[in-house]
């Protein structure tokens, strides 16, 4: 195999006297999808963070190609072609939809210490706005503020920003929370079209969609990787199925 | 939305009309002391555009902005002491000294958001304030007299009232419009992204704390600007006008007006500064009167006066 996109070396952090990851290795090859799954509070969204860098780990280390980022500041990752979305949807709720996407755009096209020009009136940063929009089907919405979009088209605008940046490695931290049925559809469907673009790392706690998406799931608990592999073998693993999918088992027989 | 935009454009046009003719006015009139009093409103009200752009556009609650009015006024009257007469140089000096605070202390309180951001500040100000009190040679507490106004080599002549007033004014409405320029461009967007919502431009790409330290210094030096027009219109420059109460008051007419309106601030300032001017002369208690009248604007007129406008608008 190839060296992968992503390597996470026996990451630790620890909040007070909980080891919140705990020598957390994994590997993310260039083109997977890899689902990260776990019960609430087995340190999901602290990887997360780590590896945005919004948090610093207190050993390991983490690389983008081959690359260290372990001390980077996360609007370097960024330019290393690294996105995020967030859990808790974490948008900029006072511009417009098409303002967040073309900030995204702008974030990556040179420094922004240019103080006259009008930046609405960019040609080219709207347009870069505009189809990641449309890729993402708000194109009809670009022009509405951001507090008045539905919960749905805000988690869907949130992949927008995200793809603005043209990544590498997309991590999306539950982009399915708090979605109806038909919302969870149209998701699922737009992931299974992204992943043919880019590597995505993905947290959910749907597990219809994470077993219908993945090409391998890392399982967490208690801050540590207790296994790591395609679904069906994750499916069959008694470790996982004792710790985590015990209570889940309705799913399990759907899957 | 359009109609709103519409009634506070109309508004601040009368507000820029009303400061444009109002030599004429006090021409006409032969009331001086009109001319005397708008000419401080309008420079207050440069000082208080400036910390708009940190505190309404950038989400920066300073409170220390008073410093610049010092730092500039100070700039001006220690080089007149010292034979320094030329505005040429005084008012460069007093903007690349305010430039110069404010990038020292903006490096350095940035380092803190909320609550800490707001004392780092303020304690800041304080700091310069007892400075000023210690120049012995410069006045020490008592304050620097300035004898003889800065001198533009009959370019214009700031001891004409007029004159002086079209200056403080253009140095205004320029202000002002360089603002809307930098609201509306690329780095103006960043730093209104990062008052909204800093891990989120953080994660896109943005190095947050160099944009929101550039825009600090940006509205320090335009605050220097306001404070070299201060000494020349008071003939006189203090510590005391470092106090944290003056930049206490440079916040009220911010969010009097308007937080993060182009003309908001203008608008607060005047407003502020003439209810300041006609209270104290009905009674010498006229804080007690301007206080809960303050309170009413912010408690219901959430936006400030801008904000009212935009809903009165929109019925």
């Amino acid at each position: 195999m190839a060296d992968p996109l992503l390597r996470v070396d026996r990451l630790v952090r620890r909040f007070g006297g909980i080891l919140a990851t705990d020598h957390v290795s994994l590997d993310v090859a260039r083109g997977e999808l890899h689902a990260i799954i776990g019960p609430n509070g087995a340190g999901k969204t602290t990887l997360i963070s780590q590896l945005t860098g919004h948090l610093a780990p207190h050993a390991g280390s983490m690389f983008l190609g081959g690359r260290d980022i372990t001390g980077l500041p996360a609007y370097r990752r960024s330019t290393l072609g690294l996105a995020r979305s967030f859990q808790i949807t974490s948008l900029l709720s006072d511009f417009t939809a098409a303002d967040n996407v073309a900030l995204a755009a702008q974030a990556h096209d040179g420094h922004s210490f240019r103080f006259w020009g009008n930046a609405r009136k960019e040609r080219g940063l709207r347009e870069t706005a505009r189809a990641a929009l449309e890729r993402v089907g708000l194109a009809g919405r670009a022009d509405v503020l951001v507090s008045k979009l539905s919960h749905g088209e805000q988690r869907e605008l949130e992949l927008a920003v995200a793809l603005a940046t043209k990544p590498q490695l997309l991590l999306l931290d539950e982009p399915m929370a708090g979605l109806g049925v038909t919302e969870s559809a149209r998701m699922v469907k737009l992931l299974s079209e992204l992943r043919k673009e880019v590597t995505i790392v993905l947290v959910e706690h749907d597990m219809e969609a994470v077993f219908a998406l993945a090409d391998r799931i890392s399982v967490l608990v208690y801050g540590r990787v207790i296994a790591s592999g395609p679904p069906s073998e994750i499916r069959q693993n008694e470790e996982v199925k004792r710790a985590y999918l015990g209570d889940q088992h309705v799913v399990v027989k759907h899957g | 939305m359009k109609a709103s935009l519409d009634v506070r454009s109309l508004v601040a046009g009368l507000v820029a009309a009303g400061l444009l003719l109002l030599p004429l006015y006090s021409a006409l009139s032969g009331n001086v002391f009109v001319l005397t009093l708008f000419t401080r409103i309008v420079i207050l009200a440069l000082a208080a555009a400036s910390l708009n752009l940190i505190m309404g556009y950038g989400g920066m609650m300073s409170f220390g902005h008073a410093a610049y009015l010092g730092i500039g006024g100070y700039a001006v009257g220690m080089l007149a002491q010292e034979g320094v007469g030329s505005g040429f140089v005084q008012f460069p000096v007093a903007l690349a000294a305010s430039a110069l605070y404010a990038l020292v202390i903006g490096a350095l309180s940035l380092r803190t958001r909320g609550v800490y951001f707001i004392m780092i500040t303020l304690a800041f100000a304080q700091m310069a304030y007892y400075v000023a009190s210690g120049l012995a040679r410069y006045g020490g507490d008592d304050g620097l007299t300035i004898y003889k106004r800065s001198d533009f080599a009959g370019l214009i002549n700031l001891s004409n009232r007029v004159q002086f007033y079209y200056l403080c004014l253009a140095c205004l409405l320029g202000t002002v419009f360089l603002i809307w320029r930098i609201v509306n461009s690329r780095f103006g967007l960043v730093v209104q992204g990062l008052r909204s919502n800093e891990p989120r431009m953080q994660a896109i790409g943005f190095p947050a704390k160099r944009y929101k330290l550039v825009c600090f210094v940006i509205a320090g030096t335009m605050c220097g600007l306001a404070g070299a027009l201060l000494a020349n219109n008071t003939d006189f420059v203090s510590p005391a006008v470092m106090y944290w109460t003056r930049s206490g008051d440079l916040m009220v007419m911010v969010i009097l007006g308007g937080m993060g309106t182009l003309f908001g601030p203008v608008i607060g300032a005047v407003v502020y500064l003439l209810l300041e001017e006609l209270l104290s002369q009905i009674t010498e208690y006229w804080a007690l009167i301007m206080g809960p009248l303050l309170l009413l604007i912010v408690l219901f007129g959430r936006g400030g006066i801008m904000g009212l406008l935009g809903r009165l608008n929109r019925g």
